[in-house]
């Protein structure tokens, strides 16, 4: 009888909290449906980008407690993102490059060196749920990604078919191998704990002694934050007369004024519109370092125009696609 | 007439103002359906509220394809400016059909009746007949899927959201100032909520998932307990 090759991959052991997300469910907002997607967009990008995934691609995003992942066949991966110290059995994988596995190792996560979350590329790709165009997991209406739920013990994500021999790749003695190719994201991380925002429409109605406070201020994240918004603790901020703004669309970096006189930046998982007022907009470039950031980190503010928020993602990304190409020519390479 | 800035580096809002105004939103969704019949390349979303409209975008895609010398926010602020120029507002007369809710006001699903009666010197007989007598106006879906901002209330039912969430059940129906809609999911809310509907204003398997869109016009319809158990409304 044939075995049949399961193209899978099991959770033996669940984390805190791993979903299947990709870029985001964009073009629904007017239904009040919110694109959701992968905290670190950047981390995300750059997981498919290693296995020469299109962009679109599946991945898993996982937080500390990590899970633990066995490979149900040979398979090319990648980790980006926080450092949970990912292992392969006994042996370390570093960061950032592509990795092939064997069939029957198991990845996991023993240690939090830093940030907050990680992503897991798998070459081909992987099979999941698509609501509205999007693999996303939208924990709140239960749909997407696998199940619209997190992915429990158990559970068993199918891998998309891909045309690669991967045993040929690996040394016959050996369960893994790390392919020379990497991904130098310094410049993305680097200081880490100052975020450049934007002012919002509603900065010029703070008073004068709370907009000096929101640059002063070392802000602390606090434990109730999530993939909905940062909770931060700072010194409490008013406007100077009183404000009952009807709700209107909001972004992924909005920073909203709350009743209390504290902060919340609204992350990947925010709603899409709201009525508190929108005191300033972490630019798009730094998402990615604020999305690295922990419950009890600090961090600080300083203040940006668009046209330098707009340069420093357009070099940002400029860099991906040279990333991407020359990811794919390395593959190309290595299987030919 | 408007103001337009920036929401982010990625984003950015025409404002008609702060007020609820059919009119003017009307001509928010006519900007709103301009745009996404003239799509740019690099556009992502479309989002229209009571009297906004807001284009979220892809900076790197836009400045890609497009050959210009502003920033990237210049090129949408002129895109916004021809949607409102090009576009015209639709027309009461475009009638629809009311879309008709069934709600059974009964206190076990709507636990802020009791506290509406006391604080506007109402019975609850009164609440709800002043509630379903209106043919309400949907200006915004938002904050959940399918969450629909309908307004406006009859002023002796206007009451100020609670100061804290607490639970609230899918398909109760709430005010909060002179708004009322319908909770789509289970969620914290801060309405103060009358009742609830056996409706399901956001299903993920529908197409669309979501019943109720801006510009719809709205009435309600009491039912009682055993109607809403039963399922037959």
């Amino acid at each position: 009888m044939h075995a049949f090759n399961k193209m899978s991959l099991s959770f033996i052991k669940p984390g805190l909290l791993d979903t299947v997300q990709d870029i985001g469910r964009i073009g629904y907002g007017n239904w009040g449906i919110n694109p959701g997607g992968a905290m670190d967009p950047y981390a995300l990008q750059v997981a498919n980008m290693l296995v020469g995934n299109c962009c679109t691609e599946a991945v898993i995003e996982i937080h500390f407690p990590g899970p633990q992942i066995l490979f149900e066949q040979n398979v090319m991966i990648a980790v980006t993102g926080a450092d949970f110290t990912p292992m392969l059995n006994d042996e370390a994988i570093p960061l950032w490059h592509p990795v092939i596995a064997r069939k029957n190792t198991l990845l996991h996560f023993p240690e939090l060196n830093y940030g907050s979350r990680c992503y897991l590329s798998v070459h081909g790709g992987i099979c999941a749920e698509k609501w509205l165009n999007s693999y996303s997991t939208n924990l709140k209406a239960v749909v997407g990604g696998y199940k619209g739920q997190p992915l429990k013990k158990g559970d068993e994500l199918r891998l998309k078919e891909n045309t690669i021999y991967f045993a040929g790749l690996l040394p016959e003695e050996k369960n893994l191998r790390i392919l020379p190719w990497q991904a130098d994201v310094r410049n993305v991380y680097h200081h880490q704990n100052e975020i450049l925002i934007t002012k919002g429409n509603e900065w010029e109605n703070l008073k004068s002694d709370s907009q000096r406070q929101v640059f002063e201020n070392n802000f602390v994240i606090l434990p109730l934050s999530d993939r909905m918004g940062y909770h931060l603790k700072g010194s409490s901020l008013a406007l100077d007369h009183p404000m009952e703004l009807l709700s209107t669309a909001v972004n992924f970096g909005t920073l909203q004024l709350l009743p209390d006189g504290q902060l919340i930046v609204l992350m990947a998982d925010h709603q899409t519109t709201g009525g508190y007022p929108r005191i300033g907009h972490v630019i798009s470039a730094h998402l990615p370092k604020l999305a690295q950031l922990c419950p009890g980190d600090n961090l600080h503010f300083k203040i940006t125009d668009i046209e330098t928020a707009e340069k420093l993602l357009i070099s940002q990304q400029q860099e991906l696609k040279i990333l991407q190409r020359a990811c794919l020519a390395h593959l190309n390479e290595m299987v030919c | 007439m408007y103001r337009i800035y920036s929401i982010g580096d990625a984003g950015i809002t025409l404002d008609m103002g702060n007020q609820i105004d059919e009119k003017l939103n009307r001509k928010i969704l006519a900007i709103q359906q301009w745009l996404l019949m003239h799509r740019f390349e690099g556009l992502k979303d479309v989002i229209a509220s009571y009297c906004a409209v807001s284009v979220l975008y892809d900076p790197f895609v836009i400045k890609s394809r497009y050959l210009f010398s502003s920033s990237v926010f210049e090129f949408v602020k002129q895109k916004l400016e021809e949607a409102w120029l090009q576009s015209e507002a639709g027309n009461e007369e475009n009638v629809e059909p009311v879309i008709s809710i069934p709600v059974c006001y009964d206190e076990e699903f709507g636990r802020d009746l009791a506290y509406i009666s006391k604080e506007k010197n109402l019975s609850i007989d009164q609440i709800i007949q002043l509630h379903s007598s209106k043919i309400y106006y949907v200006y915004m879906i938002g904050f959940l899927p399918g969450f629909s901002y309908l307004a406006e209330v009859d002023e002796k039912l206007i009451i100020p959201r609670k100061p804290k969430p607490v639970p609230v059940i899918a398909g109760s129906v709430g005010i909060a100032g002179s708004q009322t809609g319908i909770y789509s999911l289970n969620c914290p809310g801060g309405w103060q909520i009358i009742g609830r509907t056996p409706l399901k204003l956001f299903d993920a398997a529908a197409s669309p998932p979501v019943v109720l869109q801006a510009g719809n016009k709205v009435r309600f319809y009491a039912i009682s307990k055993k109607e809403f158990l039963s399922g037959n409304s």
